[in-house]
């Protein structure tokens, strides 16, 4: 086949076919419709303002490292004027993550961004090492899940920042729409495709790459030659979510834009209001201060449960009564720190300081 | 026999199907079976320039260490591996049916690991 040229430029031999649109274009527009649009969700959203403190949610991994170079080049490009962060949050999983961290030091000083690093074992006083030495491969995504959201909010309120940015892209989204379905989640359906999330009192969560595909993220990486690291979670992966990846990519296989579409879909659903009201309203736990559903938060509860050997007590009824029947909480249970919302927090405790 | 000699790249976590090597030097002949069978014997009597379709079986068959599955789906490579010839999307090449010609260096990078 003679090489295509550039149907942006006309001028340089190109070297992607783009699958959203299915245009072929040469490596130097690449970079830059990938940007531009990335730029685009990000006025059109209004995410952020002049002066704003953003945390980067960064695992090494190709999203998060493409992430963080893109919002580099953006802030310097458009004058965002906005303070970038590294946020990692060390699992403890030895053979994986200890090696991804590697990686976001190194983006640290690529990048020169400050990174902040918070660990499970200093938050919890649990490892996920120590945690499937207690109860095993199964079920352990259901902590890690819990577990690396609060701290994600807890890191980023150490950091002070009004706002965390993940790697999330339109294929992790459209599996998610996809898992709603299948799973009945009427609730979580009408949420999950949003840019931005924010509850009464957390810090603002959005997801830039809500519609970079990740065949043009990973030749993104690829062609700026940027320093990932790509290894398996070595304790078993969310296999509900294997199988919708796996025909979501069955699908892109046989028409591209079927991601774009997945997550246009979702976006068109309407949430009857009777629907919406199944959702608990927003409490405090009464233990640490994280915003919950129930009087206690899920971080608390599995800590409870591994912490008074029933780790399994969210997960099945028979423990969660073996759990109740053991009694209240003992006073010396380990808990998490006081958690302290940062945006009415701020001025409290820096008035408190003085 | 004459043969083409060709570069081969894994990345993005494919590396570990095949022995945590991320680079591989592999040659080819230049005219295949057109079956993709990659056993020599008997010998075939329908042959095709070598392709990147060959190329695939030849990796699976001679280079690839563990977990054919995650390599190869049907008869091409598994959906969310994207391939690169000489630093081009595959797609503009005519994916598997590209006739390799020597020293090309051809991309495997998996896209399916946790970002």
């Amino acid at each position: 086949m003679a090489p295509a040229s550039c149907a942006l430029c006309q001028n340089a031999k190109a070297i992607l076919k783009r699958p959203k649109t299915g245009q072929q274009i040469c490596k130097e527009c690449f970079f830059f419709v990938f940007e531009t649009e990335i730029h685009h969700t990000i006025t059109q959203a209004a995410l952020f303002k002049p002066g704003d403190r953003v945390a980067i949610g960064a695992s090494g991994g190709k999203d998060s490292t493409v992430l963080a170079y893109v919002m580099k080049t953006l802030n310097e490009r458009y004058n965002y004027g906005l303070d970038l962060y590294l946020l990692s949050i060390d699992e403890g999983i030895t053979g994986y993550r200890d090696d991804s961290l590697q990686t976001v030091k190194r983006n640290q000083l690529q990048y020169n961004m400050p990174l902040k690093i918070l660990s499970y074992e200093e938050l919890y006083g649990w490892t996920m090492d120590a945690i499937v030495s207690e109860i095993g491969k199964k079920n352990n995504c259901t902590f890690c899940g819990v577990f690396r959201r609060q701290a994600l909010d807890r890191g980023a309120s150490s950091l002070n920042v009004d706002h965390v940015v993940t790697g999330h892209n339109a294929d992790d989204i459209a599996e998610t729409v996809l898992m709603n379905i299948m799973r009945g989640d009427i609730a979580r359906l009408g949420r999950c495709t949003m840019i931005c999330t924010q509850g009464e009192d957390t810090i603002k969560r959005s997801k830039p790459f809500k519609y970079a595909y990740e065949k043009e993220i990973v030749m993104y990486a690829y062609f700026k030659k940027l320093d990932y690291f790509s290894t398996e979670c070595i304790y078993s992966p969310d296999a509900y979510r294997g199988h919708a990846r796996t025909f979501l990519k069955d699908l892109e296989a046989a028409r591209p834009s079927a991601i774009i579409d997945i997550i246009h879909s979702g976006e068109a659903f309407e949430v009857r209001d009777d629907v919406k009201a199944t959702q608990k309203p927003q409490q405090t736990c009464k233990r640490c201060g994280y915003m919950s559903s129930n009087e206690l938060c899920k971080a608390c509860t599995l800590l409870e449960g591994l912490e008074r050997g029933v780790a399994n007590s969210v997960i099945t009824d028979k423990a969660r009564k073996k759990l109740d029947a053991m009694g209240p909480a003992p006073d010396n249970l380990r808990t998490i720190p006081i958690f302290r919302s940062p945006l009415p927090a701020v001025s409290i405790e820096s008035s408190q300081d003085q | 026999m004459s043969t083409i000699d060709l570069t081969i790249e894994f990345g993005g976590g494919l590396e570990l199907l095949f022995g945590n090597v991320r680079s591989h030097a592999v040659s080819l002949p230049t005219r295949v079976p057109a079956s993709n069978s990659t056993t020599l014997s008997p010998p075939v009597s329908t042959t095709k320039p070598a392709d990147v379709d060959y190329l695939i079986h030849h990796l699976r068959d001679h280079v690839l260490k563990e977990r054919p599955e995650l390599f190869m789906e049907g008869d091409t490579v598994r959906p969310g591996i994207l391939v690169l010839i000489n630093d081009t999307d595959w797609e503009l090449e005519g994916e598997g049916s590209y006739q390799l010609c020597d020293c090309d260096e051809i991309v495997f990078i998996s896209t399916l690991h946790g970002g």
